[in-house]
């Protein structure tokens, strides 16, 4: 480019596409190269703005760029291939759509006048994906390119964020065929603008019914962690003394240490917290989307609660309960707006009811208090959990597979920062957790990057212990082993007479031969007295992946639980008592 | 209870299906769905027939708000409204019925759009509800093909539903 010419440049579709990515910002794009991206792969060689993250299966590539958007708040970006690269993605894409992570997926697709003809590697990814995206698009003209990536990371990184895939066809990016590039500097649609800001009126009267409650809680999600409005949120449950309760997908949005913060809520959430909730005469949802896993039996749900609901998506709002006070807007700026009419009027709460409800928060907490049993002859999870944590300062990044490793990593790893807890807590993906980890670590390379995993989850993808050799991604990974899928287990304890059917993983690997296998340290930990030695180890070979393989107490359970059909009050609390 | 919804759609590939496919997803019926392109090209016109309590409505009108290529949407059942629905019926006519047919017709301003040695071919306008009244009063008539194009809606006086 001369500096004197303002002719744009001309470059190929697939030059295009990487040069739209490097100007979008892009670091890295995960991927698998096939015939459908070879273009594509070849334009990427060309050049070295934007990298490549080759992984050993497409899903990881999935959840690399899902994690790296969890944990830094911009899109991830997948390329793979036409067919089963594509399809291989399918998870990946519906566990970023299900917890709304930013994400765009490039598929490769057969050529254009070859669609339709069952031709090599073809499969429908606009229609596979239809279900699972925020949107996608095909690209019909290579000189649509630029517009089409714009297009899609403003869709995937505004309003509720999402993942949207772009499905391009092979002969859009041929090397000879050249267009002048340019990228747009920014978008309009005329059929999509997300309300940012949030109607001041209903502001006013959210906060005159919070100032007017007695037994008020707020219920923070994954949407002050997706909005960036911790800061906010923590400022305005201190001014007014509120109760903090954070969903799964909201832990670190209100830090765990803080004594205001009553744990997680849920299924799997702190006695303190659903007693909380159930209680309440005002709920004020922040981010949070009263998911099955957080209401239990709605008919039942919290029975004396005014409900004041924000939300960027307005069909997240009463759509399984009923929200008095509905605030459709970006977390951050409704709360800005609501700090700013507090700062104004100087509204307090009853002081006085208040610390009545404090004091029966306080009884609450004294009921359960995150206990578990001791056992002689087993390791504990949650010690596990609670030894990573001190090992780790609090401060690790910490992703998870899904199963009880994660609940017992939500409830014991107490999370002080956003952004720090990467699960998949939506869809519930195991083999989320490994890739994760690695899409994590590779942004934030000081970072402690941690994976929580059970024997289970971890041979979803264990096959990225490979790209993480490759890679130098020195993740640790927690493998709590009890050599069953002990959540499955649980519930097949609980409702099923015990008869584990197909709970029990027989012939399980040599996880530590495996992990040397890669390239990396692996540690077994069968008794109590190996625990802290191992992690000390683990934690101090900062150049190396250590793989954990940790012997857990396989009679397990998750406590506290919800009875299932009950109010949110309604809990198991250990194997002998409940509620 | 039955709504009406009219949906402004971009006239771009696909988006036909994402609407279809999010009833299909959610679980929401589709009593009928009419769609084509409006007097601006780029711009589809949509019109769905659905049914559910307020709160389901209220979900659909959300859900399809969602769509990124949803640009409006009314629920013209919410206010005074016309609808249309356009249905041809093929029926087998002996002689004798033909008079009988052709009357039948004619009370429900439909009109006799082919004919054969044996057949009609009638074609009724209306609201859905007279073209099934139609098919009653064509009782004893066999009828070989019904064809029904769904209904189209618009609001009455001078409301728009418009870019």
């Amino acid at each position: 480019m001369t500096s004197q010419n303002t002719q744009p440049e001309l470059l190929s579709g697939g030059a295009m596409l990487i040069r739209a990515l490097a100007d979008e910002g892009v670091e890295y794009v995960y991927g698998y190269p096939g015939g459908a991206v070879l273009h594509i792969y070849d334009a990427m060689f060309q050049q070295h703005q934007v990298k490549h993250v080759l992984v050993r299966h497409e899903q990881a590539a999935t959840h690399m760029a899902d994690a790296y958007a969890r944990a830094s708040g911009k899109a991830g970006v997948v390329l793979v291939t036409s067919g089963p690269g594509a399809t291989n993605a399918v998870t990946g894409i519906a566990t970023a759509y299900m917890d709304s992570i930013p994400m765009v997926v490039i598929c490769g697709q057969v050529m254009s006048h070859l669609i339709g003809d069952d031709a090599f590697q073809e499969t429908d990814m606009l229609g596979i994906s239809r279900p699972i995206v925020k949107h996608n698009m095909s690209v019909r003209r290579p000189e649509d390119i630029p517009y089409l990536v714009k297009k899609a990371f403003y869709i995937a990184q505004s309003g509720r964020p999402g993942p949207v895939v772009i499905d391009i066809p092979k002969d859009m990016t041929i090397p000879s065929q050249k267009f002048p590039y340019e990228y747009p500097k920014d978008i309009k649609l005329r059929s999509y603008n997300p309300n940012a800001k949030g109607h001041p009126g209903q502001i006013k009267k959210a906060l005159t019914t919070l100032l007017a409650a007695k037994k008020p809680v707020l219920y923070a999600g994954g949407g002050v962690i997706l909005g960036q409005a911790s800061e906010e949120l923590t400022l305005l449950a201190r001014k007014l003394n509120l109760p903090v309760t954070n969903t799964l997908m909201g832990l670190g949005a209100y830090p765990a240490s803080d004594p205001q913060f009553i744990g997680m809520l849920g299924m799997h959430g702190s006695y303190e917290a659903n007693q909380v909730m159930h209680n309440a005469d005002v709920i004020f949802a922040v981010g949070a989307r009263f998911d099955d896993r957080v209401t239990n039996a709605t008919k039942k749900f919290c029975p004396n609660a005014t409900i004041i609901h924000i939300d960027i998506d307005p069909a997240s709002i009463s759509k399984t309960i009923n929200a008095h006070i509905p605030i459709v807007g970006l977390v951050k700026p409704v709360l800005q707006e609501m700090l700013q009419q507090l700062e104004k009027n100087q509204g307090q709460l009853d002081q006085q009811a208040l610390g009545q409800w404090w004091q029966q928060i306080q009884q609450w907490r004294e009921v359960h208090g995150g206990r578990y049993n001791s056992s002689e002859s087993h390791l504990k999870p949650q010690a596990v959990i609670e030894a990573v944590h001190r090992h780790t300062k609090g401060d690790a990044y910490v992703t998870s597979d899904v199963g009880q490793h994660q609940m017992f990593a939500a409830q014991y790893y107490k999370f002080d920062k956003p952004n720090r807890w990467i699960n998949s807590g939506g869809l519930g993906t195991m083999g989320f957790g490994l890739p994760a980890a690695m899409g994590v670590k590779l942004h934030y390379p000081d970072a402690e990057v941690v994976c929580v995993t059970g024997e289970g989850s971890i041979q979803m993808n264990i096959q990225e212990l490979s790209t993480c050799k490759q890679y130098g991604l020195n993740v640790k990974i927690i493998n709590l082993n009890n050599g069953y899928l002990g959540m499955v287990k649980q519930w097949q304890d609980m409702n099923y007479d015990s008869r584990y059917s197909s709970s029990y993983m027989d012939s399980l690997p040599d996880f530590v031969k495996l992990a040397e296998a890669y390239g990396h340290v692996g540690i077994r930990v069968t008794k109590a007295e190996e625990l802290e030695p191992a992690l000390e180890r683990a934690f101090a070979l900062k150049d190396k992946l250590v793989f954990l393989d940790i012997h857990v107490d396989p009679t397990e359970h998750v406590y506290p639980m919800q009875i299932p059909g009950g109010a949110m009050n309604e809990m198991f609390l250990s194997k002998t008592e409940r509620t | 209870m039955r709504h009406i919804l009219s949906v402004l759609l971009e006239n771009e590939s696909g988006a036909l299906a994402r609407v279809v496919g999010l009833f299909a997803q959610r679980g929401y019926n589709i009593d009928s769905l009419t769609v084509a392109a409006t007097e601006d090209p780029t711009i589809s016109r949509l019109t769905l027939v659905t049914r559910g309590d307020d709160q389901v409505i209220e979900q659909i009108t959300k859900q399809l708000h969602k769509l990124i290529e949803v640009v409006k949407l009314a629920d013209l059942s919410e206010s005074a409204h016309i609808e249309r629905e356009l249905m041809m019926v093929k029926v087998k006519t002996t002689a004798e019925q033909r008079e009988e047919v052709k009357r039948c017709a004619d009370i429900f301003r439909g009109q006799i759009i082919d004919i054969t040695a044996s057949t009609y071919t009638i074609q009724v306008v209306g609201t859905s509800d007279k073209l099934e009244a139609f098919i009653q009063a064509l009782n004893g008539t066999q009828i070989l093909e019904t064809v029904r194009s769904g209904v189209s809606g618009i609001s009455r006086g001078e409301r728009t539903l418009s870019l």
